[in-house]
């Protein structure tokens, strides 16, 4: 990572949390791990740890400790795709996996944030599950990526990964009194347009949380970002505004993305918004390529992208920034520039 | 002038007058046979379609080759054409017969967007 870009997520870290951490050992953690994220939910308040492959044994001994309930995000693992940098993106997702089930604190559950397949041709959702299944919990829950719509408008997928969903591949769940929305905002794209996720859906969710109590702790998780990052690239969701403006009265809410295989976060409030690494390939950050297409790296850089550093340096029950503002009075408004504007 | 250039200037003359005929007359049945069977392409590359508007001629058979990494599609915005997703190199080509413009996206990527003008 350049340390111009560094250096701005580090800036805006500090802008977000105040809380004595060691900002660039946490930023280079965030940097090169990128297997995968455990969220762990303490008091309503989700923390996240990033996680590497040969991580010491001592960066997780606290993960989970005096929580809740932890879960796992995993995004983007693209299977099918075998090209520079990663011909092999089912090792590297089996890698995440591994990870997860080598975790001292067992997650609850998993939630894959999209892209799921590279072609959504059916051997490599057949491929996915055998992976998934290797995996130590046993719940996972999936939305659609726009990779997974290809040819049949998403109905395979809804057939394998969206029973009991509605329409697209929407639905909510509750755990341990957190309230977790999964939306679909990769179906039926306008021309010129970015992420949708369409009326139907947004009524829903409207419904859906209606009536709920504001300290109920909300997750809401889709594939492309609810938060605009990039328009040129598309990096964000047309109708996201009015999905956020739905979960204002909440006390704690957290969104979680994929889609852009690099993380971003920022505070809005008591919004806090993150985006996941890939378990498949890195894309650039917005603006520094031609294109979002996947980032090449030599090969021996690739294990260094996906999060397989060795990392010495973990946040051990301590927030991550980007959830930090919920803690206190809301997150300064000049916090929330940095990643989207300059980056 | 030598008498050697006369003599070949004598028989190429008609030859080359029989030629310029032979490509002229071929150009007129071909005309007249099958008008402007024309071909254009349009490349995909870092999610843009190049050019963006591409102008052709009634009849012309437009081809689309996706160079990126990663798949896309070419839409009408219209629903009067839909390609399969075209992976790296896949092809998609649709004739146009009728004059018009017909704008197109990319349905994974619909940032991208382009135009055929059809005259």
């Amino acid at each position: 990572m350049p340390d111009k870009k560094q250096d701005l997520i580090d800036q805006n870290l500090q802008d977000l949390n105040d809380d004595g951490v060691d900002r660039r050992g946490f930023l280079k953690c965030m940097a090169w791990a990128g297997t995968g994220l455990v969220w762990t939910m303490s008091g309503g308040i989700p923390v996240s740890q990033a996680f590497a492959k040969n991580s010491d044994k001592n960066d997780h001994k606290n993960a989970g400790k005096g929580a809740d309930f932890t879960f796992v995000q995993i995004s983007d693992s693209h299977i099918g795709f075998n090209k520079p940098a990663n011909p092999d993106v089912t090792a590297t997702l089996q890698t995440a996996i591994n990870k997860i089930n080598a975790m001292p604190h067992k997650p609850d559950f998993i939630i894959h944030t999209g892209d799921l397949s590279q072609l959504s041709k059916p051997g490599e959702f057949d491929t996915l599950d055998q992976v998934l299944k290797g995996a130590s919990a046993k719940q996972i829950y999936f939305v659609p990526g726009e990779h997974d719509m290809l040819s049949d408008n998403g109905e395979q997928f809804l057939q394998r990964y969206g029973k009991g969903t509605k329409g697209s591949g929407w639905y909510s769940f509750d755990q341990k009194g957190v309230h977790f929305v999964g939306l679909v905002n990769v179906a039926n794209l306008k021309a010129g347009g970015m992420g949708s996720l369409g009326h139907e859906q947004l009524e829903w969710l409207e419904d859906d949380l209606r009536g709920r109590s504001a300290s109920t702790p909300i997750v809401l998780f889709a594939h492309i970002p609810l938060w605009t990052i990039y328009p040129e690239w598309g990096w964000g969701t047309d109708d996201s505004e009015q999905a956020l403006s739905y979960v204002k009265r909440f006390g704690s809410v957290t969104v979680l993305n994929g889609h852009i295989h690099q993380i971003m976060q920022k505070v809005e409030g008591k919004v806090s918004f993150h985006t996941a690494m890939s378990t498949a390939f890195p894309q650039p950050a917005p603006g520094t390529a031609p294109s979002a297409g996947p980032m090449k790296v030599p090969a021996d850089q690739l294990q260094q992208v996906l999060g397989i550093t060795d990392v010495n340096y973990l946040v051990s029950g301590r927030s991550l920034a980007v959830v930090d503002s919920p803690l206190g009075a809301g997150a300064p408004a000049t916090a929330n520039a940095g990643a989207t504007g300059v980056m | 002038m030598s008498k050697n250039n006369i003599w070949i200037a004598s028989v190429a003359a008609p030859v080359m007058i029989m030629v310029l005929l032979l490509f002229a007359g071929s150009r007129n049945v071909k005309a007249a046979d099958q008008p402007a069977a024309a071909n254009a392409e349009v490349k995909i590359d870092n999610f843009v379609f190049g050019p963006q508007t591409i102008t052709v001629p009634a009849g012309t058979t437009v081809t689309w080759t996706n160079h990126d990494d990663i798949p896309h599609t070419v839409v009408s915005t219209d629903g009067i054409f839909k390609s399969k997703v075209r992976d790296t190199d896949e092809k998609f080509s649709y004739k146009f017969d009728k004059a018009g413009t017909y704008s197109y996206f990319c349905s994974v990527h619909p940032k991208m967007t382009g135009k055929v003008v059809v005259q």
